[in-house]
């Protein structure tokens, strides 16, 4: 048998491994290449080849029996001793979102840090990136505890350079203050991880949940159980370790914030999934803990405070940055209710407001670009409401893009957000808490509210002065982010997908978690 | 410090074995305590130490910045790509047991050299941060 053939047979089996290990090559060579266009077409094909692996993934997952689990073992070394890769449903369905968010911010990038990076720092953006993206795939996809702790510092570094790559100098002051709060997560989650080690004398996630379940709680465990708790919720900045958040997203290059939006806090909401119900176990972590009242109280604070915050902003990154911090609220309210259909409306809502950001970021990212010229002042980057008067009429494409990413922020039907706020009513009508739901329609007027704004300073007021020709962004910058468009609107009327892979994954994180 | 003759005898007699010494660390971090991350640092340390007495400029002749970007980049690039071979020789990724025909043997040649692309990118690491704190005020000064 011939080399190729051998590979190609072999192949299938080999994509966990090569999920990661593709955008992990890639950001060496394009630092070895040392060339902006080179080191953008190899990152870009790696994640290219990413997504084609998560998609691989997830048809292979589609092929096991109920509940099943792929699993690799790195090195050959078997679990617990050696790293283990585990893909199941809710892996590869976050995989499909980070791989997937990356093919199309990174075509779309290329266009647009040409105007908000200069030209001889391109390559190691696209080796940051490479990072990032090999980062986030690896916390998704391992099944080992302290390899999660590794690639979540892998991630997040090349974050906090990511971010002060940003023209502004303020993006300095953000990533060191990312870096800041990220490091105390990253503490907290590997004390945790070490207690965990502590107790079980294993590594291996499925391996720790079995000898977790024979052990009568201590001290210890909980103990971890905070730390973890607290470490990932500053990574996935639930209301009050949200402080991170604004100025990283407001600062950092448009494609950064448009990646970060879409998959970071979401990755680090599968985090805290994963712990929750593949480690702990639900009556630990739901039961004997008072840990649903405190997650449902600090996630109506972030859907209500947020959101409010957001409407007072004058700058449109800021108040979309909010924004974020407001819907990380409904996902976490969603995993508050411990139910099949609360866990569904999370991991529903993880993926259609990753999409739906992902499109209004990079359409405001083409504003920025469009208006932007290179080595001028700061102010460039800054989209304020005062720039966007009228803009409806000189991008109306970006403007009639941002309206539909909008009402899918606020949940209108026919678009993803309808989807993820039905399920979460659903669930809050199943555990009978029948005042969320008003609180929940209550907090989707705040979207309509900074929504409204947009559209007013967009479509009802005049444009300045020598502004009012059409300036529309090119197809280059155009096409990607309407694609996140059209998956918003897709995701919104075909739910097979998104609310199929959901409630399976739900179903199989309750049963392990029991 | 480039003018003190102590420091400059004493510091060309023991970079080579600085240097030698990291190769040790390296090269036996399979019998006794060591491996490519602290050959990495005690190489790098041995250069620093010459750029600290024969100045920044001297240095940079020796390890050039697109030597250390370079070295930077090939190391992990060596390490993954030892993962890749495990891959291709019809192994899980980083499966050393595939690398020769003794599986031992080939635990022993894989471990070399992910531990050599260690060194490297330690090596590079380690440098490129002190090039770049050690280079901080002098552009300024230039100005």
């Amino acid at each position: 048998m011939s080399l190729t053939q051998h590979l190609s047979a072999q192949l299938p089996a080999h994509l966990p491994a090569l999920q990661v290990v593709l955008p992990l090559l890639s950001a060496p060579l394009a630092v070895l290449l040392r060339h902006g266009g080179f080191a953008f077409a190899i990152v870009t094909a790696a994640a290219w080849a990413a997504f084609a692996t998560a998609i691989g993934l997830w048809l292979q997952v589609g092929q096991l029996e109920p509940g099943g689990v792929i699993s690799y073992h790195i090195g050959s070394w078997a679990p617990p001793w050696g790293i283990e890769y585990r893909v199941d449903r809710l892996a590869s369905f976050v995989l499909l979102l980070v791989s997937g968010t990356a093919a199309v911010v990174l075509p779309w990038s290329r266009a647009s840090i040409a105007r908000e990076i200069p030209p001889e720092r391109h390559y190691l953006f696209y080796a940051m990136f490479g990072l990032c993206l090999t980062g986030l795939l690896g916390i998704t996809i391992t099944g080992d505890a302290f390899n999660i702790f590794v690639f979540l510092e892998i991630s997040s570094l090349s974050t906090y350079v990511l971010i002060a790559l940003g023209q502004d100098r303020r993006a300095l002051a953000a990533a060191y203050r990312y870096l800041i709060m990220g490091s105390i997560g990253a503490t907290f989650i590997v004390i945790g991880i070490g207690f965990l080690y502590l107790m079980t004398g294993t590594l291996n996630l499925a391996d720790m949940a079995v000898r977790l379940r024979a052990m009568e709680s201590s001290r210890p465990v909980l103990a971890a159980l905070a730390f973890l708790t607290v470490g990932i919720s500053l990574k996935l900045a639930l209301f009050p370790l949200h402080q991170w958040l604004p100025n990283a997203y407001t600062y950092a290059p448009s494609a950064v914030t448009a990646f970060l939006a879409a998959t970071a806090t979401k990755v680090s909401v599968y985090v805290l999934i994963r712990f929750y119900f593949s480690v702990f176990g639900e009556s630990l972590v739901f039961h004997e803990l008072p840990l649903p009242q405190i997650m449902l109280w600090l996630s109506l604070f972030a859907m209500f405070a947020a959101s409010f915050i957001a409407i007072f902003q004058d700058n449109l990154k800021r108040l979309f940055a909010y924004s974020s911090v407001g819907q990380i609220g409904y996902i976490t309210l969603g995993l508050s209710f411990d139910s099949v259909h609360g866990l569904t409306a999370s991991i529903i809502h993880l993926f259609n407001h990753g999409i739906t950001k992902g499109a209004i970021f990079l359409l405001i990212g083409g504003i920025v670009a469009v208006s932007a010229v290179r080595g001028a002042p700061s102010m460039s980057t800054t989209v304020t409401f005062a720039r966007i008067a009228g803009l409806g009429k000189r991008m109306p494409l970006t403007c009639f893009g941002i309206v539909i990413a909008g009402l899918s922020l606020i949940g209108v039907p026919g678009t993803a957000g309808f989807i993820s706020k039905w399920y979460l009513i659903v669930a809050a009508l199943e555990a009978e808490q029948y005042w969320l739901v008003g609180a929940i329609l209550l907090s989707s007027l705040l979207a309509v509210a900074y929504v409204w704004r947009f559209v007013e300073a967009a479509y009802f007021r005049p444009p300045p002065a020598g502004h009012e020709s059409r300036n529309e962004a090119s197809l280059a910058l155009l096409i990607p982010a309407w694609v996140l468009v059209a998956a918003t609107l897709w995701f919104g009327l075909d739910t097979s997908f998104t609310v199929g892979s959901a409630l399976e994954a739900a179903q199989q994180l309750v049963r392990s978690g029991q | 410090m480039g003018n003190d003759l102590v420091l400059r005898v004493v510091g060309k007699l023991l970079i080579p074995f600085i240097l030698m010494f990291a190769l040790y660390v390296q090269f036996h971090g399979d019998f006794g305590p060591g491996g490519g991350f602290q050959a990495g640092v005690i190489f790098a340390a041995g250069i620093v130490f010459y750029a600290l007495i024969f100045g920044l400029e001297n240095a940079r002749k020796v390890m050039p910045d697109w030597l250390v970007e370079t070295m930077l980049a090939a190391g992990v690039l060596l390490y993954a790509g030892v993962g890749v071979a495990g891959l291709l020789l019809g192994g899980n990724f980083l499966d050393y047991f595939v690398l020769a025909h003794d599986p031992v043997h080939g635990q022993h040649r894989g471990i070399f050299w992910v531990e050599v692309g260690v060194a490297i990118t330690v090596c590079g690491v380690m440098l490129k941060i002190f090039y770049m704190f050690a280079s901080r005020g002098l552009a300024e000064d230039q100005k």
